[in-house]
């Protein structure tokens, strides 16, 4: 008998890495849609505006789901990082008006770039001495780490009132990113929504490919799961979290760039507005996962898209629901991270 | 004891108001292979996290090479070779067997040589190599914890009670395993409940009660008597037969 159960134990049968289920779920959400809205231009239109919402929030949340499966950090303060980059970018895009205004779509290309990497630099730069100073006190205290990063944030973004003013400012999108093209008969698409699917998709692979292929993605993906027998290995968690914590403020800036082009108007409390819809993200997705953050922000998207065309009023609470349903269906999250 | 390889001296241990370890002594001669044992709550489990630096001692002396590591952060206590294998073993279910692997080989790599000789050991490891540690039976999950232990040569392995909850068949693969790694040198430290195992595998036997050590001395005295074994451990004859 014990020699049976040794041998099944022995030919225990590997399960499928990928779990295809919430992936077909947000393709169904589209396709259950498109009967509903009617027009297939319509729905097309839709479904490209969320795809690219859905991509730039996944840039803003894909930090913050690292920084709460990997330190088990509640950061309320990751807004202020998006209003950061956000803000930032005015540091490249005034002086580079000339960039913006060109006809030639290489400079509009390169003023994007040089956004995004000063944007990102400078928020890194504010993530690292937030978590030494605000963070690093409140280490396993959650209830203070959500006092003290709401007082960071708001402490930064009064910084950016100081500096930039409190009236919104607003921004104007590189010449080749302005306006529609048509992909299809009736069908057309703002190119900056293309744009930002783009950049939305080199961050999740690029991220994807961290993750999967090198040894500090390793250790990231095993510091989520088991930060203690991460260090047991001989690996210093600390580091780590410092690492990642820069890293995922860099990106709120990266996202901070994206969502202040796509939203034409910089504020100082835009990070903060969307701060809910990431924490939503975030918790669909479940804690720490980079694949379940982006499927569901491309869920919270395309549902916010269909019920604000389909049924206005709904559309406020379209994503509270959302993330209800879910956590009925699976309580960790779409895609849950074993922890330890 | 000539050139202890470890040295616990008079180590508390206090886990929030709970005070668990109350002055452990204790030696480990290089090359040796001692077994821990005790009732449960003896505080066995303590003994090693605290020696991991994984819990603090909070009073007394924890030496290793010569070194004293008592306030060391633990991934330094690592550094300095000591293996640790967990009682719930804390594999990363969502690595693969080789990535659990790889990681644990500090060195970046795996050792080629090393992986045949975990493979003979650990069949199951070969086949699910690219599987997911989540997807392996529990007898896998221990046989893989063990192997992240064994990828690379360290001075010394602690192990917590690695038989627990698994079919003997399984065990008996686990205590062949310990002994080639006992038979290629190294010094372990076993955390043990199941008697029978801890008498084949352990040359020096350590008892706990209470959080401090009752008895010490080598295994073959401790497994000829069966009073002693009664009045330590509270096995009767039936239990370990």
């Amino acid at each position: 008998m014990t020699d049976r159960i040794a041998e099944r134990e022995e030919t225990a049968v590997a399960a499928p890495r990928i779990d295809w289920i919430p992936i077909l779920l947000t393709v169904g959400v589209a396709l259950v849609a498109l009967p509903l809205i009617g027009s297939f231009s319509t729905w097309m239109t839709l479904t490209v505006a969320a795809l690219a919402m859905g991509m730039i929030i996944f840039i803003m949340a894909s930090g913050l789901t690292l920084v709460f499966g990997l330190m088990d950090v509640i950061n309320f303060g990751h807004g202020v990082f998006i209003s950061v980059g956000a803000y930032m970018s005015l540091l490249v895009l005034w002086p580079l008006t000339g960039w913006v205004e060109s006809p030639s779509i290489w400079l509009n290309i390169a003023v994007l770039v040089l956004c995004i990497l000063v944007a990102m630099a400078i928020s890194g730069l504010f993530g690292l001495a937030f978590e030494r100073v605000i963070i690093r006190p409140v280490y396993r205290q959650h209830l203070k780490q959500i006092l003290v990063t709401m007082g960071g944030l708001i402490i930064i973004e009064q910084l950016l009132h100081v500096f930039f003013g409190g009236s919104p400012i607003t921004i104007a999108l590189p010449q080749n990113f302005r306006g529609g093209l048509a992909i299809g008969p009736d069908i057309i698409v703002e190119r900056y929504r293309l744009i930002a699917v783009v950049v939305g998709v080199i961050v999740f692979l690029a991220m994807m490919l961290v993750l999967n292929r090198t040894r500090i993605g390793l250790l990231v993906r095993a510091g989520v799961e088991n930060p203690e027998m991460v260090e047991a290995l001989g690996y210093r968690i600390r580091r780590l979290f410092v690492g990642v914590f820069v890293a995922g403020s860099a990106l709120a800036g990266l996202g901070g760039v994206m969502w202040g082009f796509y939203q034409q108007t910089l504020t100082v409390g835009m990070g903060l507005q969307v701060l809910v819809l990431i924490f939503i993200v975030v918790i669909i997705g479940g804690l720490g996962s980079i694949g379940g953050c982006l499927i569901g922000s491309l869920l919270v998207a395309l549902v916010a898209n269909y019920t604000a065309f389909l049924e206005p009023k709904v559309a406020l609470i379209s994503n509270i629901a959302l993330m209800l349903l879910v956590l009925m269906w699976r309580p960790q999250g779409l895609y849950p991270v074993v922890k330890v | 004891m000539p050139d202890p390889l470890l040295t616990l001296a008079g180590v508390h241990t206090h886990i929030g108001h709970y005070h668990i370890l109350q002055g452990v002594d204790f030696e480990i001669a290089r090359g040796s292979f001692t077994v821990l044992l005790g009732r449960n709550g003896a505080g066995k489990t303590t003994t090693l996290r605290t020696i991991m630096g994984l819990w603090r001692a909070s009073r007394g002396t924890i030496r290793f090479a010569g070194e004293d590591v008592t306030a060391r952060p633990t991934p330094d206590i690592a550094s300095a070779g000591i293996a640790y294998v967990p009682e719930n073993m804390s594999v990363f279910s969502g690595l693969t067997v080789r990535e659990n692997l790889v990681l644990a080989a500090r060195a970046g790599k795996i050792d080629a040589a090393r992986l045949e000789w975990i493979f003979s050991l650990f069949p199951a490891l070969q086949r699910f190599f690219d599987s997911p540690a989540g997807t392996l039976s529990g007898g896998q999950k221990q046989m893989l914890a063990i192997a992240r232990a064994l990828i690379e040569p360290r001075d010394l392995i602690l192990v917590d009670e690695p038989t627990k909850g698994l079919a003997p068949a399984i065990v008996g693969n686990m205590i062949k395993a310990f002994r080639e790694a006992k038979n290629a040198g190294a010094t372990v430290l076993l955390v043990e409940q199941n008697f029978k195992a801890a008498r084949m595998l352990g040359d020096t036997v350590v008892v706990m009660d209470d959080g401090r050590i009752v008895h010490r001395g080598a295994m073959a005295e401790l497994a000829a008597d069966a009073a002693l074994q009664q009045r330590l451990l509270g096995l009767h004859m039936e239990q370990h037969a």
